[in-house]
């Protein structure tokens, strides 16, 4: 019977997939992409997952875990393994499954879908999983520790600056998508800097008034953030009050960049806490609402499956279909950021090594699945729409009606009058050159909320999709900076020892300074770039991500060839190998492409060249000297990924030729086998169920 | 009845996944590996929870 049921899924997934791949109709509905994904992912967690936990990992259920030995009933936790699943989700889904999606819809919603469900089920997932497993065997390391533990030190340090610069550019762009979801729309910016008072409010409540009543206090500042966002309408409103939030690029990017710097130094419970408290309530529920919303609208997809932009003229960011699908869509489809999760602080509340599978891979399953429904979001707009929000003022004119006039000759027509229609229903001043994702995500999410619950309150549901983004956005930036200080305070300390005392406040001074001027600049940069910055910063976040994977595939590959199992190590060599491929042409690319869109040392010549020829508009060239600086600058850094890339894989690859040839290598830090004690009843008990 | 039961369980996980309960949780451990230490108080724990919650990579992109 259970036979049955899953050749029903395996026959029902495949048939979704053909439907898919051979649509040569106008448009399709998104259902068949839903069905087609929910299957494919069922049958990666029953078989797939299933079979390298038992094989390749040779999971032991009867296995003490380190929640059970080593258990203080604090961060080591035997836990309820839905509880963990929670915990595990809600810390590995960011904005990044949102906007890589809804910037990779350039090339039609196919290649980009392809690649989320092929490269969870396949990639990261596996990662997810398997990092979680080995971490949990050696008592919750970080990846840092277990890289430097398991290959030796080159790849420890390999990871440790990986995993910093990743986050200098992760806070960078995340910033820049906040910060165009905000600029000149007075009902956007008052709702989002309504989030803080809130999140304070809320921290007072949870420290002072109500000490640790978490689902009281989230329940009030849910609805306070509700309520902002209505408020944020009457502001918009009132003529007076609007003047006062309606603020450009650069004003909007010191205010992030100030806020960045007060919550890392501020107390946790003051700001951080609260915030990720509401982000996690409002992320939960907003994904739920989301899948709801498209079961119940089944929408059509209006992009093609794939456009002309595989040829790498894309105008939401260059370079062709290969690799750049695949950098722009790394939280998704698969994260090395995830690995720093799945090693550390879930680990220590895994009960049961059976529990794994579920929070490691279907956790990364769910996020992938989020992922596909930002892409939905994406491509149900009119392409037109969508490339009018998504598209710099430097790439198609600045007015709107060369920006409608240049849209229009690529094949997918609109019109002023529709963008300015659409920008009147969403409570907009306009919709042209809002590149960045979040506003044409807020779109695609407005139309599905709006006609799946009441089409009256369109514009409400549109400032409620940028608030939510907002909120998780800021989440990520003040707890990023501060792991950025932490980090940074780690490695000055090797300097200067006191420099390494974390609540010291000089050294919290110095190294939150460093971590925010680091994103700070790359923020500002990407806020007074004419082409959106997104197209600049957004690939280099991609390439840092899929650094971090490969290195996390890299540790992954050489204890599994070290454990005796060299000829599983395909499960996770696979994935390695394909983005091996994927980063070092991207990063190739990026290097010596001769197109100044795609090329930063091309792009800084070409800029270079102008100016000095003198054919830039003055407001343009004010600013060129720092665009040149920058673009050489990104040049370097991908150099420095790369080379970081290549020192991890060879050092996995002698570890593992070592290995295999009998010769010593390091013992690693597998702790012993104890048997469990702990009865799935009592780790049930045990975390309050 | 089975109801009943099937909300308060589903409470309980709601109230653990989120950390509701967590000075509960705390509290029992607590008498059962220190009897002879007094606890902290809720203001406290809830405090020293955050600390540390909050010195490491808990949020991801």
């Amino acid at each position: 019977m259970k036979r049955l049921l899953w050749i029903a899924v395996a026959v029902l997934g495949a048939f979704a997939v053909a439907g898919i791949a051979l649509n040569r109709g106008e448009t399709i509905n998104a259902i068949w992409i839903i069905t087609a994904a929910v299957c494919i992912y069922a049958i990666g967690y029953r078989f797939y997952a299933a079979w390298i936990m038992a094989r390749v990992m040779s999971m032991d259920p009867t296995r003490a875990t380190p929640a059970e030995r080593l258990n203080n009933g604090r961060d080591f936790v035997p836990t309820n393994r839905w509880v963990v699943f929670g915990h595990h989700f809600a810390a590995i889904a960011g904005p990044g499954p949102l906007v890589g999606p809804t910037l990779a819809a350039q090339f039609g919603y196919l290649p980009g879908t392809l690649w989320i469900l092929i490269g969870a089920v396949l990639g990261g997932c596996v990662q997810d999983m398997v990092i979680l497993m080995l971490s949990t065997r050696r008592d919750g390391r970080s990846l840092g520790q277990m890289a430097r533990e398991e290959l030796g030190p080159v790849g420890g340090i390999a990871a440790l600056v990986g995993t910093l610069m990743i986050m200098i550019i992760l806070i960078a762009v995340l910033g820049l998508v906040v910060v165009n979801a905000m600029r000149h729309s007075p009902w956007a910016t008052s709702t989002v800097f309504a989030t803080i008072p809130i999140a304070i409010l809320i921290g007072l409540y949870l420290r002072n008034w109500r000490p640790g009543r978490v689902l009281e206090a989230s329940a009030i500042g849910i609805s306070l953030l509700l309520f902002a966002v209505l408020a944020g309408g009457w502001v918009d409103h009132s003529e007076t009050l609007r003047g006062y939030f309606d603020l450009d690029g650069p004003s909007l990017a010191g205010f992030v960049i100030g806020y960045g710097w007060v919550a890392a130094i501020l107390p946790v419970w003051l700001l951080l806490a609260p915030r990720d408290y509401l982000s996690t309530f409002l992320k939960l529920g907003v994904v739920v609402l989301l899948a709801v919303a498209i079961v119940i609208m089944a929408p059509e997809l209006k992009m093609p499956a794939v456009t002309q932009f595989i040829d790498g003229t894309g105008p939401v960011f260059s370079g062709k279909l290969f690799p750049f699908v695949f950098i722009t869509i790394a939280c998704g489809a698969i994260s090395g950021f995830h690995s720093l999760i799945s090693s550390g602080t879930t680990p220590k509340l895994i009960a049961n090594e059976a529990d794994i599978r579920m929070t490691g891979y279907g956790s990364m399953a769910l996020e992938s699945f989020v992922a596909i429904m930002a892409m939905i979001a994406a491509t149900l707009l009119e392409p037109g729409v969508y490339f009018a929000i998504n598209t710099g003022a430097g790439v198609v004119g600045s007015t709107p009606e060369q920006a409608v006039a240049t849209i229009t000759s690529w094949g997918f027509p609109v019109t002023v009058e529709q963008m300015q229609q659409l920008a009147r229903d969403m409570g907009e001043a306009t919709l042209f050159h809002r590149t960045g994702g979040a506003p044409s995500l807020a779109v695609g999410m407005a139309s599905i909320f709006g006609s799946a619950f009441g089409q009256g309150l369109l514009s409400v549901w549109y400032h409620f999709a940028i608030m939510f983004e907002a909120v998780f956005i800021l989440t990520t930036i003040d707890a990023g900076t501060r792991v950025g200080r932490f980090m940074l305070q780690d490695a000055l300390s090797h300097v200067w020892k006191p420099m390494g005392r974390t609540s010291w406040y000089p050294s919290v001074l110095i190294a939150s300074t460093l971590v925010v001027a680091g994103w700070g600049y790359f923020l500002y940069i990407g806020v007074i770039d004419p082409n959106g910055g997104v197209n600049i910063l957004w690939p280099l976040f991609g390439i840092a991500n899929q650094m971090l994977a490969a290195i996390a595939l890299s540790v992954a590959t050489g204890i599994i060839v070290k454990s005796g199992k060299a000829k599983y190590a395909w499960v996770t060599g696979l994935p390695l190998t394909w983005l091996a491929i994927v980063c070092t042409t991207a990063a190739f690319q990026k290097v010596f492409s001769s197109d100044p869109r795609l090329g930063f040392f091309a792009g800084a010549r070409n800029l270079a060249e102008r100016l000095a020829a003198g054919t830039l508009p003055p407001e343009q060239a004010a600013i060129a000297p720092q665009l040149i600086f920058n673009q050489q600058l990104d040049g370097w850094l991908t150099v420095l990924f790369t080379v970081l890339l290549w020192i991890v894989i060879l050092d996995m690859l002698r570890v593992s030729i070592r290995s295999v040839r009998g010769l010593p290598v390091l013992r690693g830090c597998e702790a012993p086998y104890v048997p469990t004690r702990l009865n799935r009843i009592t780790a049930a008990q045990e975390s309050g169920a | 009845m089975i109801l009943v039961e099937r909300l308060r369980t589903a409470w309980q996980l709601l109230r653990c996944a989120t950390g509701d309960d967590a000075y509960e949780r705390y509290l029992e451990h607590h008498r059962r590996t220190h009897p002879d230490r007094p606890p902290l108080s809720r203001r406290e724990f809830f405090i020293e929870e955050q600390r540390r919650k909050w010195s490491g990579v808990n949020r991801c992109c």
